[in-house]
């Protein structure tokens, strides 16, 4: 067999096999060392590829400075960042701990996590739990109101949803993504159907589980901050979705592809753990009042696990309602997707496109077509400000430059040629 | 000859292949026109074509 339809049987096999996943929300784990690999107490993980704290931008830091608070480690912000500089903290990228997190992605030991499990394999994914918008340390944001927030999600919200989801044996996330696309989200960027059908399902659980102060308190968190709480259930599952597409030979197709705010970087199926690299790209897009290009950071978060899924930026027709927030047409958002078919190996047969009549959402990014075609994954993003401390800015679209798939081409044609 | 009349009557219809400047230049005229997006393939990058003339 020639080596162009190995690689083709290999890229069918991938898209098999990110179609059986059965992502189910099965945990809450009240700390993320009792479950994600290789996590200890000095364990801080970020968004993106690996990097080192010297490199890393500026909401970054400031989030590790403000969960090294968080953790008990440090008494202050300053503390925070002289002990993250010390090199006595370890840090490592989320997707090699079988975990994702939006924008900064810092995870750190006693944060509470969701746990997401494929029914069809066992593999697990695990993500923290969405703390709403404004001020928040996703964004690098570390202040007290930052911390009491998260205190708050640890001491109530997490433990009340841990007895609901358990309570319900598991909850199907990628019924309610798939669902959600039928309702004006793209599941990266506008989350607001999705968050409201977790409701839904959450609702009958928690009223069984928790008195009715605690479920008026989760329930009114969960209402304030619909727009974007589904995101970090979204996100574990897309993670399922392309981890089962791991690790297969001769397949072509990207698995991971994650920013840390000074890097964005991709990984590829047959390629391993390995890396390829560029620098993150600046967001076009609409800025908060007071706010513009100048104060924004690069393009940050693993967040675009939905774009290599097909999600997100790749599912922009079935949102009309995202240009209001990341600018641009409706009908933009349609030739988004519709140039997204033309670099990706197929469609999905859950994720469906109501203005596409139906048509499955393009997925499986293939490195080869994105550099013949000089077509870049297009990614829809929120807009972090470059200062640690300020939170969010806006949103806007951003693309994944050409550069990182070329060296991708180059190191899969050195593999088998 | 009757085409080449017709054409000069009523004016040209534009399908423009590549340039993007090309298209906005022909529509800021007025003149119908319909743009296929279009690039050497790989940047015209001698190394990437000979990989992708292998592996797709």
């Amino acid at each position: 067999m020639n080596i162009k339809k190995k690689i083709e049987q290999a890229n069918e096999v991938a898209l098999e096999r990110m179609s059986n996943v059965q992502p189910i929300l099965v945990d809450i784990e009240l700390e993320a060392m009792n479950v994600i690999p290789a996590m200890d107490k000095k364990t801080i993980l970020h968004a993106g590829p690996p990097i080192d704290w010297g490199r890393m931008c500026g909401p970054t830091q400031g989030a590790i400075a403000g969960i090294l608070v968080y953790e008990g480690l440090a008494a202050n912000i300053e503390e925070g960042y002289e002990l993250a500089a010390s090199g006595e903290i370890k840090f490592d990228c989320n997707h090699d701990h079988d975990t994702v997190g939006p924008m900064t992605g810092v995870t750190s030991p006693h944060q509470p996590v969701f746990v997401l499990e494929d029914r069809e394999n066992g593999r697990k994914s695990y993500c923290t739990l969405n703390e709403g918008r404004g001020k928040v340390l996703r964004f690098g944001g570390w202040d007290f109101e930052v911390l009491d927030r998260l205190n708050w999600m640890k001491d109530i919200l997490a433990p009340a949803l841990k007895k609901a989801v358990n309570h319900a044996k598991g909850i199907d996330i990628k019924s309610i993504i798939s669902e959600s696309l039928h309702m004006g989200d793209e599941a990266h960027n506008r989350n607001r159907s999705g968050s409201y059908l977790f409701m839904r399902e959450i609702t009958p659980h928690l009223m069984d589980t928790v008195d009715v102060s605690t479920a008026k308190e989760v329930f009114l968190f969960l209402t304030q901050n619909a727009d974007i709480f589904n995101l970090n259930l979204s996100m574990p599952h897309s993670k399922l979705i392309a981890d089962a597409a791991r690790d297969i030979d001769y397949c072509s197709l990207v698995v991971a592809m994650a920013r840390n705010g000074t890097d964005i970087g991709i990984q590829v199926s047959a390629l391993g753990r390995e890396w390829f690299t560029s620098p993150a790209t600046m967001v076009d897009g609409l800025y908060f009042p007071g706010f513009s290009e100048e104060d924004a950071c690069p393009d940050l978060g693993d967040s675009t696990i939905s774009e290599v899924i097909g999600i997100g930026g790749f599912s922009m027709a079935s949102s009309p309602a995202i240009v209001s927030f990341v600018g641009g047409s409706a009908s933009e958002a349609v030739s988004r997707t519709e140039r997204m078919y033309e670099i990706t190996a197929g469609k999905s047969k859950t994720f469906t496109i109501p203005s596409l009549n139906f048509r499955g959402a393009p997925t499986g990014i293939d490195i080869r077509k994105v550099v013949e075609l000089n077509e870049p994954p297009l990614i829809n993003t929120g807009i972090a400000h470059k200062e640690a401390g300020i939170g969010q800015i806006g949103a806007g679209l951003t693309s994944a430059p050409l550069e990182m798939f070329h060296e991708a081409l180059k190191s899969f044609g050195k593999k088998y040629l | 000859m009757e085409k080449l009349d017709k054409l000069l009557s009523t004016g040209p219809k534009v399908l423009n292949i590549g340039l993007q400047s090309f298209y906005e230049s022909c529509e800021t005229q007025g003149i119908p026109t319909v743009h296929i997006r279009w690039e050497p393939p790989a940047q015209g990058n001698p190394e990437l074509l000979s990989l992708l003339d292998k592996l797709l």
